[in-house]
C-alpha cells in the first residue's frame, strides 16, 4: 500500500493557506499565453474555474454536454450559499463554519480543505454581488440571511429558492464575457469520453461531438475535471437526466483514486416515487421541516387502509398516529439531520407502516401549524373566538406566505392540495460526497488532473451540511484552482504545445470508438434504460440508506451479472456518427455499473456507521449510528487494478485533527 | 390512458421532416409529459424505430433544457409550467397531441424536436455580464446598500430560464424578452449601470444579427413564458436602447 500525500502545507490551521498562496510559485503573462488548459463540466465549479483561468491568460477549453453551459445542473439548488461573513452578528466566524462543516460531516473530510473553504467563503459572496447576482436583501438595502440544519447561525444567502441558478448564470456570465474576448473555447454539446495520459501526466481528453457523434482530440498542459456528482448509479435520484460519472470514471481507470465512494447523500423530503416509469425524484425543500411533522399511522390496519384507500390520513385521530421522529429525538424532533431522518423514515415503511401504494411514503403534515398560526393570527388581528373555519383560513394564508411556492410545486407534481391533506414524502438521492480523491492543490493522482466541486471527495466528510455545495463548487473554482493549478504549470513554461498525433492519443481515440461500436453492434434486445432501472434498485436496496454486509455482497454479485448481461443483451439503435442520445446513454450506464461495484465495496470495507454511510451491525441498541474511530478515521482511496473495478486497491490516507475533538453526535 | 402522438421527425438541418403518427399505451396520469415520450421511446426502440430526439436535462423546471411545441403551445397547455413539468393528467385519454420543435429561423432543427440555441449564448457573450475580475479585493458585498425593490426587481428579470419559448410563441421569432430580462437585470443594480450603454448596443445588435424578428407588442411571449418574465423588460430595453443611441454618436 503506497502513502498518500495530500501535501498539506506546515504550519497553523488558520495560515496554511496565506502561507502556501505566497510560497507558490507563479506563471509569468507571457507564458500563461503559451499554456493550455481544458475545463470538463461548466457548473459552478467549471464556469467559475474556466472564467478565472482565462481573466489570468491561459488558453481555456471548456466542455458541456448539455446545449448551453448555463445548464448545468448546478442551476436546480434550491436553498443558499454559506459564508462566514457574520453580517448578522450573531458570533459566526471563519472557525465557526469550519467546525459546524467538519462536525455535519461526521469528522470524515481534511481539516486543512475545510479551513480555506470557510475563509474564501466571504470573498465568493463579494464576487457574486460585484458580478451582479442578485440575492436577496432587507428593506435596508443590505443582503439578507437565513438559517439552515446542523448549525446555529444565519450565514446562508439565498436568492428565494432559486440561489443555484442565480449564481450559475453569474458564472456563467463571466464565462461568456472570456468566450467572447476568445480566452475561452466552449464545445457545448460534446462530452469527455477518454482522458489521455502521456508520460504519466493528463495530457488532454478524447470528446465527443454529439450532434455529429464524431471523436475529437484536444490537448492542453493541464485538465480540470467539474463534472458533478454520480447519485445517477441508483437511477432514480434529484440530479439531471444527463448528471453522470462517466469523465470520473475514465479518470478512475487511467490512474485517479475515488474516494469514499460510498458517502452518499439521502434527502430526507422529497416527493416519492410514483410509479415504473418515473425517470427522476423532485426535492421539497429541508426548510419546510421547520413547520411540518412528520408521521404515519400508529397501527398497522390503519396504513394497509389508507394504502388501499378505504381511509384517509385525515380520519386518524391524534392517539392514532406516530410521530416518530418526536418520539425518537425529543430534542431535536423532525428538525434532526439529514441523514438520521431519512433512515427513520425507511425503518418506518420497512416494518409495514409506509402510507401510499408502494409502501414507501410517511406524511409531512401542516395542519398543526396551520392550527397555530390561524390562532397567532387571530389573536394579533383581535379576533374573539375564531371559529374553526377562521383560523383554518388564516393559518393557511400564514403557510402560503412562508412556504407557498413549494406547496405549488408539490400540488403541480401530484394533484393534492397540501393544505388540505398531508405531504407524502419519502427519502432520495442527492448528492455524493465521496469522489476523485485530491491533495490540498485539488490535484488528483494523476499529475496535471485537477478535480473540482462535487467531482472531488474533499470538503463534507461522510455528510455535507445544507447550503454548502454552492459554496464549495464556487470556492474551487473562483479561488482555489486559480493559484493552485498554476503552481502546476510553472513547471510547464517549457513545455510547448502538446501534440494530439501522439500514440497516447490514437490510443485513447481507438478505445473510445471500439467501446461506441461495441454497443452498436451489440445483438441484444432490450434498451439501456431497463438496465439503468436494474442496477438503480440493487444500489437502492442494498447500497442505499441502510447497508449490511450480506447485502453488500450480494449487490456486488448482481451487479457483476447485470454487467455481463448488459453487454450481451443491450440494444443501442441508430448509428455511430449522428446525434444519438441511446448510444451517450449507454456509455454512461456501463460506467455507472463499474461505480455501482466499486461503491459497494467500499461500503463493505468501511464497517462503522457515520454520516450517509449506515452499517446495520454498527448501531446502538436504539438504532443510533455508532461511529469506529480508532480503524476508521481515514480517508479510503481506491486504485483501479487488473482491468476489474472489484479488484480496486485500497489507499489509506489517515485524517489527522489537530483543532477539533472527535464527538459523538446526539440528538436525543 | 391511451394517445394519439403526431410527432415532427427531422433526421438533420438539411431534411425536409415530417410528421408521423404513434400510438402509446400504459401512460399513468401521474406521469410527465417527458416520462410518457420515454415510454414512446422504448416502444421504438423495440419496433425498431429510431427514437424520437429530444432536449432535456434537469426535469425539475429550471434548466431550461426542455423544449417542445405542444398543441401549438410552447411547453403545452397550462401555465407557468416547462414540458418536464406538465403531467398527463392535464389531457384526457384518448387525445391526440401534436408535437413539434421550437420554430424559429435562428433556432435550426439539429433533429427531430431538438433545437440549436446558441443564439441566445452569442447574445449574452455580447454583454449580459459585469465586467469584472475573480479577486479576492472586491468591495464587500455589503459596501453598496440596493434597494429592496430593485433588488427584487432585477431577481425576478434574472429569474429566465434561457427555454426559447418566447421565441417560438412570437410571431415574428423575436428573442426581445430574452435579451430584455438580461438587459433589466443590470440596468437595475448599481453593478451593472458602469457599462449598460454598451450593453444594451452590443446584445440588441447581436440578436438582429442572429436572424431574431422585431417586437410588435403582441404579449405572447409573456403568456407563454414558463416563469412568468413580463415585457416590462422589454419597454425598459427599449428606453435605455434609445436614450443611448440618441445620445451616443
Amino acid at each position: 500500500m503506497s502513502s498518500l500525500n495530500a501535501h498539506i502545507p506546515e504550519g497553523p490551521l488558520a495560515d496554511k493557506w496565506t502561507h502556501h498562496k505566497a510560497k507558490i510559485p507563479l506563471v509569468s503573462p507571457a507564458n500563461k499565453r503559451r499554456l493550455d488548459v481544458i475545463v470538463v463540466g461548466t457548473g459552478l465549479a467549471g464556469s467559475a474555474a474556466a472564467a478565472s483561468l482565462a481573466e489570468l491568460g491561459y488558453n481555456v477549453k471548456a466542455f458541456c454536454f448539455q446545449d448551453s453551459p448555463r445548464r448545468a445542473h448546478s442551476i436546480a439548488a434550491q436553498g443558499g450559499i454559506n459564508a462566514a461573513k457574520n453580517y448578522q452578528n450573531d458570533g459566526d466566524s471563519t472557525f465557526r463554519l469550519f467546525y459546524d462543516t467538519i462536525k455535519g460531516g461526521d469528522y470524515r473530510s481534511r481539516e486543512a480543505n475545510v479551513h480555506r473553504l470557510a475563509e474564501v467563503s466571504a470573498s465568493i459572496i463579494d464576487q457574486c454581488v460585484a458580478q451582479g447576482v442578485p440575492f436577496a436583501r432587507d428593506y435596508g438595502g443590505l443582503l439578507d440571511n437565513r438559517s439552515f440544519g446542523g448549525v446555529q447561525v444565519s450565514r446562508t444567502f439565498y436568492a428565494k429558492g432559486q440561489t443555484g441558478q442565480q449564481l450559475l448564470l453569474g458564472a456563467y456570465s463571466a464565462l461568456s464575457r472570456q468566450v467572447a474576448k476568445g480566452r475561452v473555447q466552449m464545445f457545448a454539446r460534446h462530452e469527455m469520453v477518454e482522458l489521455v495520459v502521456v508520460d504519466g501526466k493528463a495530457r488532454g481528453i478524447i470528446a465527443r461531438d454529439l450532434v455529429s457523434g464524431e471523436l475529437e482530440r484536444h490537448s492542453a498542459h493541464a485538465v480540470l475535471l467539474c463534472t458533478g456528482g454520480y447519485g445517477n448509479v441508483f437511477y432514480l435520484s434529484t440530479n439531471a437526466m444527463g448528471s453522470n460519472v462517466t469523465a470520473a470514471w475514465k479518470a478512475h481507470r487511467k490512474g485517479a483514486y475515488m474516494a469514499n465512494p460510498c458517502f452518499t447523500q439521502i434527502h430526507p423530503t422529497c416527493i416519492p416515487v410514483s410509479g415504473h416509469f418515473q425517470s427522476k425524484l423532485t426535492l421539497m425543500s429541508e426548510s419546510l421541516r421547520n413547520d411540518g411533522r412528520i408521521w404515519v399511522p400508529k397501527k398497522k390496519e390503519d396504513a394497509e387502509a389508507i394504502r388501499s384507500g378505504k381511509k384517509k390520513p385525515t380520519d386518524l385521530n391524534e392517539e392514532d398516529r406516530d410521530y416518530y421522529l418526536e418520539r425518537r429525538y425529543p430534542a431535536f424532533g423532525n428538525l434532526v439531520p439529514r441523514d438520521v431522518a431519512s433512515r427513520a423514515a425507511k425503518e418506518r415503511c420497512d416494518a409495514g407502516f409506509g402510507i401510499n401504494k408502494t409502501g414507501e411514503a410517511v406524511y409531512l403534515d401542516f395542519a398543526s401549524a396551520i392550527e397555530r398560526y390561524g390562532k397567532e393570527d387571530a389573536h394579533v388581528q383581535g379576533i374573539h373566538h375564531p371559529t374553526p373555519e377562521k383560523i383554518r383560513a388564516l393559518g393557511e394564508a400564514i403557510v402560503e406566505s412562508k412556504y407557498g411556492n413549494l406547496f405549488q410545486m408539490y400540488e403541480k407534481i401530484t394533484a393534492q392540495n397540501p393544505y388540505k391533506t398531508p405531504m407524502m414524502i419519502y427519502p432520495a438521492v442527492h448528492y455524493t460526497m465521496g469522489g476523485i480523491w485530491v491533495d490540498y492543490n485539488l490535484m488528483t493522482t494523476v499529475p496535471g488532473l485537477f478535480a473540482l466541486g462535487e467531482a472531488n471527495f474533499s470538503d463534507h466528510g461522510a455528510n455535507r451540511l445544507g447550503a454548502s455545495a454552492l459554496m464549495q463548487g464556487l470556492a474551487d473554482g473562483y479561488f482555489v484552482a486559480p493559484y493552485t493549478v498554476g503552481t502546476y504549470l510553472a513547471d510547464d513554461i517549457q513545455t510547448g504545445k502538446i501534440s494530439t498525433d501522439s500514440p497516447e492519443f490514437a490510443e485513447a481515440e481507438k478505445t473510445a470508438r471500439d467501446r461506441m461500436e461495441g454497443f452498436l453492434n451489440s445483438n441484444g434486445n432490450t434498451p439501456v434504460e431497463v438496465f439503468h432501472r436494474e442496477l438503480g434498485k440493487i444500489m437502492w436496496d442494498q447500497c442505499g440508506m441502510a447497508r449490511s454486509e450480506t447485502g453488500l455482497k450480494k449487490a456486488i454479485t448482481d451487479i457483476r451479472a447485470l454487467r455481463e448481461r448488459f453487454y450481451k443483451e443491450v440494444k443501442v439503435p441508430g448509428k455511430m456518427h449522428e446525434m444519438n442520445p441511446e448510444l451517450d446513454k449507454a456509455g454512461r450506464v456501463a460506467d455507472f455499473m463499474e461505480l455501482g461495484e466499486l461503491m459497494c465495496l467500499d461500503a463493505l470495507s468501511r464497517e462503522e456507521s457515520c454520516g450517509g454511510h449506515f452499517r446495520e451491525e454498527h448501531q446502538s441498541e436504539e438504532g443510533e449510528a455508532v461511529r469506529r474511530d480508532d480503524d476508521f478515521a481515514y480517508v479510503a482511496a481506491w486504485e483501479f487494478a487488473d482491468h476489474d473495478p472489484g479488484k480496486a486497491k485500497l489507499h489509506k490516507e489517515d485524517l489527522v485533527f489537530e483543532n477539533v475533538k472527535l464527538i459523538t453526535r446526539s440528538y436525543k | 390512458m391511451k394517445f394519439t402522438l403526431n410527432v415532427w421527425r427531422q433526421n438533420g438541418p438539411q431534411d425536409k421532416g415530417r410528421m408521423e403518427t404513434y400510438q402509446v399505451d400504459q401512460v399513468s396520469d401521474d406521469m410527465s409529459f417527458l416520462e410518457m415520450i420515454d415510454v414512446l421511446n422504448e416502444q421504438l426502440i423495440h419496433q425498431n424505430i429510431d427514437p424520437v430526439v429530444f432536449d432535456h436535462d434537469c426535469r425539475e423546471g429550471i434548466c431550461g433544457m426542455c423544449s417542445m411545441f405542444i398543441n401549438g403551445e410552447a411547453h403545452g397547455p397550462g401555465r407557468g409550467v416547462t414540458t418536464c413539468q406538465l403531467h398527463m393528467r392535464e389531457f384526457s385519454d384518448g387525445d391526440t397531441i401534436t408535437i413539434e420543435p421550437f420554430r424559429a429561423k435562428a433556432f435550426p432543427i439539429i433533429k427531430d424536436l431538438m433545437v440549436d440555441r446558441s443564439a441566445f449564448d452569442r447574445i449574452i457573450q455580447a454583454g449580459g455580464f459585469v465586467s469584472v475580475n475573480t479577486s479576492g479585493n472586491l468591495p464587500d458585498a455589503n459596501a453598496t446598500r440596493i434597494e429592496k425593490s430593485h433588488a427584487d426587481a432585477a431577481f425576478d428579470a434574472a429569474t429566465c430560464i434561457g427555454c426559447g419559448a418566447c421565441v417560438a410563441t412570437c410571431k415574428n421569432a423575436s428573442a426581445m424578452l430574452f435579451t430584455s430580462a438580461k438587459v433589466s437585470q443590470f440596468a437595475l443594480l448599481p453593478q451593472g449601470q458602469v457599462e449598460a450603454s454598451e450593453r444594451v448596443l452590443h446584445m440588441v445588435n447581436q440578436m438582429d444579427l442572429e436572424g431574431f424578428g422585431n417586437c410588435t407588442n403582441t404579449g405572447a411571449c409573456e403568456v407563454e413564458c414558463p416563469k412568468g418574465i413580463s415585457i416590462e423588460n422589454i419597454a425598459r430595453m427599449n428606453r435605455e436602447y434609445l436614450s443611448v443611441s440618441l445620445t451616443t454618436k
